[in-house]
């Protein structure tokens, strides 16, 4: 698919085979494969800024990579703060860089905080 | 509320080692991780273990992962994945956050094996995106096969920064240079090796001095440093890399032994803050044992047999197995343990354990300014 995707490892062999979807970052589609975390189809994307911080808004990317650090938060289908690295695409699903904490945009009720 | 007699928190080798040998003795498990799988950091250990064949020496750590599983399985071990364990309370109930509701559930014993962090290294533009942990970069090629970035500089030559950097050798990644601020290389002369015959540059007694870019690294210099850490003007070194690998050591994740009150060392060999334990795994507060790196950062062959251990008196403690039988079935773990810890690169953990026995009225003299009792 691209440079960055390994297709073929010396000790692992073929990438194993999974399903296409779609994620969307802004107003970019980009391809994924299902299960992957987002932050992996972002990188394979060449993505490099996931958010910025909130006093000096310094671009920030991925520190762990296993969801300790929350470097990589993002907005994610309108909720802000969600760790990348460690959520799984969905097919339609709106990826955007956030800025400090982000906005709270979805309407939440029904006994959710 | 829930109930389980033996809640381990953390799937990786630890747990579940600790997880098998607890059911094995009869015990009724419940594993939480907070991963969609379960394995921990063993899934992206491609590299053959060392140690002697009764550690799986010669193994990858990928296919000991798998067949733990299976172990786990075939004992029929509720695992529950997805699931964040936030806190724990009166030292027997497990608070978790599930993706879409919260749950707690009571337990007679609990297991803590929830691993370590990857520390940081401060120098200019540290934060720019395209620095990472080294095991970020190992879980993103080999677990997610995307390749992190394309010239890559590994700071740190312990054998976490030599596998690594030989790892992104094979996913197709350029190795720029391995730095280490010490005079010497840190890890098995054999990975050096390695790394050095396929042409990559080894600068010892260098360390970065920043790393340069408008969005994310461009450009990296390193520096020499003298034998007080200070980097030395004049003998900068400017590297083309997009990316910089940390391997500059782990920190114990025991933020949870914390919040359930158990009194902790700082014990510079073993990583950290750690929670005391017992050469019975057990933590100061009864009933919660911990295993792996949470205890003392180390290999996954050690967090394997820790896991064995705590799990077996766990099930001694709950009452499926007599001490008797428990001492029987802890032998050969031990043994095993003690020889992991007998080489030169175990020397520091065995000392750090033992710093640790040396310790404890010092940590029961603490007073605590957190937690519980
Ligand atoms: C990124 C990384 C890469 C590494 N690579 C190597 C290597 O190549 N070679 C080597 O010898 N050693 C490596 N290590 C050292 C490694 O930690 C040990 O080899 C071994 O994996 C430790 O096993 P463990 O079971 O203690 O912890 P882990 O394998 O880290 O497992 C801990 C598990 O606990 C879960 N968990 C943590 N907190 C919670 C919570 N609150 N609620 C629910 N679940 C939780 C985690 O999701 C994880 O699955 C690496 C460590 C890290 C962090
Ligand atoms: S990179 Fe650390 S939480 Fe995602």
């Amino acid at each position: 698919m691209n440079e960055r995707r390994i297709e073929i490892h010396p000790i692992l062999g073929l990438r194993p085979e999974r399903r296409h979807v779609t994620i969307h970052f802004g107003d970019r589609p980009l391809p994924a494969y299902e299960g992957e975390p987002i932050a992996a189809a972002l990188l394979a994307a060449g993505v490099r800024v996931f958010r910025k911080t909130s006093k000096r808004g310094e671009p920030r990317q991925l520190f762990c990579g296993i969801g300790r650090c929350t470097d990589c938060v993002m907005i994610v289908d309108d909720l802000p703060g969600v760790r990348t690295c460690v959520t799984p695409v969905r097919d339609g699903m709106r990826v955007e860089e956030q800025d400090g904490r982000g906005r709270w945009e979805r309407e939440r009720g029904g006994g959710e905080p | 509320m829930k109930q389980a007699e033996i809640v381990v928190v953390g799937a990786g080798p630890a747990g579940l080692s600790a997880a098998a040998a607890a059911a094995q003795a009869g015990a009724q498990v419940l594993v939480i991780d907070e991963n969609a799988e379960p394995g921990g950091q063993l899934f992206k250990q491609i590299h053959k273990f060392f140690g002697a064949s009764e550690h799986r020496a010669g193994q990858r750590g990928v296919d000991i992962g798998h067949e733990l599983l299976e172990e786990v399985e075939g004992l029929g071990v509720d695992v529950v994945l997805d699931a964040s364990v936030w806190g724990i309370y009166d030292g027997s109930t497990v608070a978790v956050a599930s993706q879409e509701y919260s749950w707690r559930v009571k337990a007679d014993r609990i297991v803590l094996a929830t691993g370590a962090t990857e520390n940081g290294l401060s120098f200019r533009g540290w934060t720019l995106p395209g620095v990472m942990g080294a095991g970020c970069a190992q879980t993103m090629m080999n677990v997610h096969r995307v390749l992190p970035g394309q010239r890559v500089v590994m700071v740190g030559s312990g054998n976490v920064g030599l596998i690594v950097a030989y790892q992104l050798l094979q996913a197709g990644a350029e190795v720029v240079a391995v730095v280490d601020a010490l005079p010497r290389v840190g890890g098995y002369p054999v990975h050096a090796a390695k790394i050095a015959r396929a042409g990559v540059p080894i600068y010892t007694s260098y360390s970065v001095k920043e790393a340069d870019g408008d969005e994310c690294v461009e450009k990296v210099t390193i520096w020499r440093v003298d034998d007080r850490w200070q980097g030395v003007p004049g003998s900068e070194i400017e590297l083309d890399a997009d990316t910089v690998t940390l391997a500059v050591g782990l920190s114990p994740m025991a933020e949870l032994a914390w919040v359930a009150g158990c009194r902790f060392l700082h014990i510079p060999e073993l990583g950290g803050h750690v929670p005391v334990h017992s050469a019975y795994m057990e933590t100061t507060v009864p009933g919660i044992y911990v295993a792996g790196d949470v205890s003392g950062v180390e290999e996954a062959s050690c967090a394997m047999e820790e896991g064995r251990l705590a799990g077996l008196w766990a099930a001694s403690a709950a009452g499926r197995l007599s001490v008797a039988a428990a001492v029987a079935a802890a032998a050969p773990h031990e043994a095993s343990l003690a020889r992991l810890r007998s080489g030169p690169f175990g020397a520091a953990a065995r000392g750090g354990k033992l710093a640790m026995d040396g310790r404890r009225d010092e940590a029961w003299g603490q007073t605590l300014t957190r937690g519980g009792a």
